[in-house]
């Protein structure tokens, strides 16, 4: 079996605008990318782990966290937490930059 | 630069000058004289510093480096002997003499202090400072036993913290009723039984004639002859204005230095504020009514035009723990008053409201005083309250039985599925206080907000003797910081505040980049505030507004184009269709406010369709003007005496893509038959024979509630300029994500018709409205045009691995 760790490369940093979210389908999964005022870049899932889902990249971002545009969950970028009261977990990516450019590491 | 000189450095004076500086902050030169040595302290908070509460750190107001940045001269520790009014200069008790071009004399009050024997002796006080309220503290570290004379606001206050500093308390009263200013005998008495519970000893009916002991006190003698022992004597009977300074220097003054509605004494120049002036015979004592004053005569004196002060009416909270009472207006029956009245002794509950001619003119409430904010409201408006009932009864569905009894699985906030165990567990782990953290920690309440009288009860009930009933009411914008609207609209004014960046930077909020309450809200504050100047915050704004279009729970988007008054064309139809077809759009539904709704469409579908469309967006997500909806009127109807069509596009096209705290729907019939539902239309309009009705505050959703008749009408034109003038109050006053339902509840339609009733109000306000509509541009073509845009908010970006 081959090893399946995959590098993708999905953005030019410098063209990511600052506090938005980007949606990118890999295949079948779709992630959201955001890059924060301090510059820092994250990828999760883009599917809010709400029982009736939806999407995450077109919420409002604040520091590390995104709050989710349907029902108003605040849910850390670093580790996916979805923050008290409400309970939950998204899946994280981690993300590499090289030369101007954003990879997404799938596992 | 003109000379400004305060003597007196308490509450009501350096809230002046705060005004003043907020006014005109380079028009004085400002000293102030303290008599005590401290800088601004709160002194409301003295029960609390003797109840164990807070230290004196925490209630100074004003820091003495606040006086250092404003460039205020402050002399602590001095007083003024004499003020010279025609030299204009005061002259202090070390002799310091300043020149003054105004003086505002804010010197408050003194202690009543009894003229009896014995009054001189160590240990008797009154308590009105700082200075009281330590000596008070040290003598409950030796000695054990005190008398506070006085059973009103003050003296049971300092009972109870007398109490809580281990000392045995009696408490003298000179009358048979406790507080018998704001209360009537069964509250009253209903006090005196729970205060004697928690272990005061009243004497009632007692007149102190002479203070025993040596040099230092050891007892009372009252009138009857009788003797009570006692190593410390507090006497809270009541204050006097400090007017020592003002009478020896020729300014009139009767119980206090009499002020006009201007805050102007009988000297030009010279000004009183606070509990040392008397206001057509009222001297004040609380302190909402002193910020009043405080108000107009920083107007006054920065010469500006201002609204006179015409008095106060006051409530009364009495801030003891385990006591729930309020008390405001009237208490007693005239022969004219009515009572409405709930007295529950088994409970302890007692509540009365007195009312002359449908008016609400007296309130006590003892035991329960959750109503009292709604009921104190409707007393200072003047509410006419037939038909309105006035207690909740024991069986409507928001009172449903007590926090204490409540079990922990029991459901309280219904919307967001938050029990009681929830609601304590948040309270306990998290070290919350109010309300507002509790309804951000939990949702409780954040929904339709019909729990939170409840949330409140269990707040309360959880805290027990720390909860503090006013400062959990406070509803600050978000948990990212403590400041209300008003606070932060008159922030933003005064600071010159453009960005929401340098707004939560400024005003130091908590939570660097906001969250999803305030981000908004500020971008609303500053779109109103500075109109056609500020430049909008997309990435401030949630996702509706942000993407111009509706998000769906599957994260598809809605599309609904504009469609003035709900009337199309058959051209228009065509390309609908085509649309629909070529995206293959899985719904496509007539909306409720008579336009077309295209349901399912991805987010990267949207600029092309809208380009295909070619036509402007409905905003049918927003926080503005949705849709008018029209019947079809005079043009066709052989019932219509007006054109509903005509006047529901013109107004649909004056007023669209206006921000509004909330969604704002309109509504015009040509007949009172109503068929475009006017009447539950935050704007209705309803033609009649000659002229138009127009109907406010209508509300179809939630809180289902029908209009109220604003005003009748004659013309087009009138009807434009009415709801100019409505709508840009509407959007300068209410707290954002405020219905106009609910802001109309809140500031009273009297009020709101007072307003417009004046023809230059008017005017200005429509001023204001035109600038700001003049910014607006349309976002679908927008969104058309700029690959920048295109790019960020609409694109999906695909890549493919592995292949």
């Amino acid at each position: 079996m081959l090893q399946t760790i995959t590098r993708i490369p999905v953005a030019h940093y410098s063209n990511v605008k600052m506090r938005s979210g980007y949606s990118i389908k890999i295949d079948n999964k779709e992630i959201a990318l955001f890059k924060l005022t301090n510059g820092k870049v994250y990828a999760i899932e883009n599917r809010s782990p709400h029982p009736k889902g939806g999407v995450l990249s077109e919420g409002l971002i604040s520091g590390e966290y995104v709050y989710c545009p349907v029902y108003d969950w605040k849910i850390s970028l670093a580790d996916g937490k979805v923050q008290s009261p409400d309970v939950g977990q998204v899946r994280t990516f981690k993300v590499e930059l090289e030369n101007d450019i954003i990879f997404i590491i799938l596992e | 630069m003109k000379k400004l000189v305060m003597i007196g450095n308490g509450m009501a004076g350096v809230r002046t000058i705060e005004e003043i500086l907020k006014l005109a902050p380079e028009q004085f030169e400002i000293t102030i004289f303290g008599q005590e040595p401290h800088p601004n302290y709160n002194r409301i908070k003295l029960s609390n510093i003797l109840q164990g509460d807070t230290s004196f750190d925490e209630i100074i107001i004003n820091p003495l480096d606040w006086y250092k940045e404003n460039n205020i001269q402050l002399f602590t520790g001095e007083a003024i002997v004499k003020i010279d009014v025609e030299g204009k200069r005061v002259i202090s008790d070390q002799g310091r003499e300043v020149d003054f071009d105004e003086l505002i004399i804010a010197t408050g009050s003194n202690s009543f202090i009894l003229p009896i024997p014995g009054a001189e002796k160590i240990g008797v006080t009154g308590f009105r400072d700082i200075h009281d309220c330590e000596m008070m503290i040290k003598s409950a570290e030796q000695y054990k036993k005190a008398v506070v004379i006085g059973g009103g606001l003050l003296g049971l206050e300092a009972a109870r913290g007398l109490l809580n500093l281990g000392m045995k308390v009696d408490v003298v009263h000179l009358m048979p009723n406790l507080m018998e200013r704001q209360l009537d005998s069964i509250a009253s008495s209903l006090l005196k039984a729970e205060l004697e519970s928690q272990g005061m000893n009243f004497l009632m009916e007692k007149e102190t004639v002479e203070i025993l002991g040596g040099e230092r006190v050891t007892g009372l003698r009252f009138k009857d002859g009788s003797e009570v022992e006692a190593d410390l004597v507090v006497m809270a009977i009541g204050i006097k204005s400090n007017t020592k300074a003002a009478k020896s220097s020729g300014i009139y003054v009767n119980r206090g230095i009499v002020v006009n509605d201007f805050m102007e004494t009988s000297v030009p120049s010279v000004y009183a504020v606070g509990e040392c002036a008397e206001h057509r015979e009222i001297v004040y004592g609380l302190v909402a009514p002193l910020y009043e004053q405080g108000k107009v005569l920083a107007n006054r004196i920065c010469g500006l035009t201002a609204e006179p002060y015409t008095g106060s009416v006051t409530g009364t909270q009495l801030k003891v723990a385990g006591v729930d009472l309020f008390s405001a207006g009237e208490i007693f029956d005239d022969g004219q008053t009515k009572s409405i009245m709930v007295y529950n002794e088994f409970e302890g509950i007692y509540k009365r409201v007195l009312t002359r001619n449908n008016r609400i003119v007296g309130i006590v409430m003892y035991g329960d005083t959750k109503e009292s904010t709604k009921l104190f409201r409707m007393l200072t408006k003047k509410e006419d309250i037939t038909g309105t009932s006035i207690f909740q009864t024991e069986c409507s569905a928001e009172s449903g039985g007590d926090a204490a009894s409540m079990p922990n699985d029991e459901l309280v906030c219904g919307c967001n599925g938050v029990t009681k165990g929830a609601i304590v567990e948040a309270i306990k782990t998290q070290g919350l206080t109010t309300l507002d953290q509790v309804s951000h920690c939990t949702n409780a309440g954040r929904s339709c907000g019909r729990c939170k009288p409840m949330v409140s009860q269990i707040l309360a009930h959880t805290l027990g003797d720390q909860f503090d009933a006013a400062a959990s009411q406070k509803t600050s914008i978000c948990g990212c910081t403590t400041i209300s609207r008003e606070e932060l609209v008159e922030e933003i004014k005064a600071k010159g505040l453009t960005s929401v960046k340098e707004v939560m930077n400024v005003l130091e909020w908590n939570n660097e980049e906001g969250c999803t309450k305030c981000r908004p809200a500020i971008n609303y504050y500053l779109g109103m505030i500075y109109m056609d100047e500020y430049k909008d915050e997309r990435d401030s704004r949630l996702v509706n507004e942000k993407m111009h279009a509706n998000i769906q729970k599957d994260g598809t988007y809605s599309v609904v184009p504009r469609m003035y008054g709900g009337v199309t064309t058959a051209a228009d139809l065509k390309k609908i269709a085509e649309v629909a077809e070529k995206y293959n759009i899985p719904l496509v539904k007539l909306t409720g406010g008579q336009r077309i709704g295209l349901f399912g469409v991805k987010k990267e579908d949207l600029p092309g369709m809208w380009e295909e469309l070619d036509m402007p967006s409905g905003y049918a997500y927003g926080k503005t003007l949705r849709t008018v909806k029209t019947c079809v009127g005079a043009q066709y109807c052989r019932y219509g005496t007006q054109d509903s069509m005509a006047l529901g596009i013109e107004l649909e096209k004056k007023f669209e893509r206006l921000d509004t705290p909330h969604k704002v729907k309109m509504g015009v019939s040509a007949c009172p038959r109503n068929c475009s539902e006017a009447g539950i239309k935050d704007i209705g309009f309803v033609g009649i024979d000659g002229g138009w009705e127009i109907y406010v505050a209508g509300n179809g959703g939630v809180d289902l509630r029908p209009g109220d008749l604003l005003c009748t009408v004659k013309t087009t034109e009138e009807v434009m300029e009415v709801t100019g003038a409505y709508l840009q109050y509407y959007r300068e006053t209410a707290n954002y994500l405020e219905r106009t339902s609910k802001w109309v509840e809140r500031v009273g339609l009297e009020h709101v018709r007072e307003v417009l009733a004046n023809e230059e109000t008017r005017k200005a306000l429509n001023e204001r409205m035109d600038k700001t509509l003049k910014k607006y541009s349309e976002p679908w073509n927008e969104a058309i045009q700029s690959e920048e845009i295109k790019d960020k908010y609409y694109t999906k970006h695909t890549v493919k691995v592995g292949e």
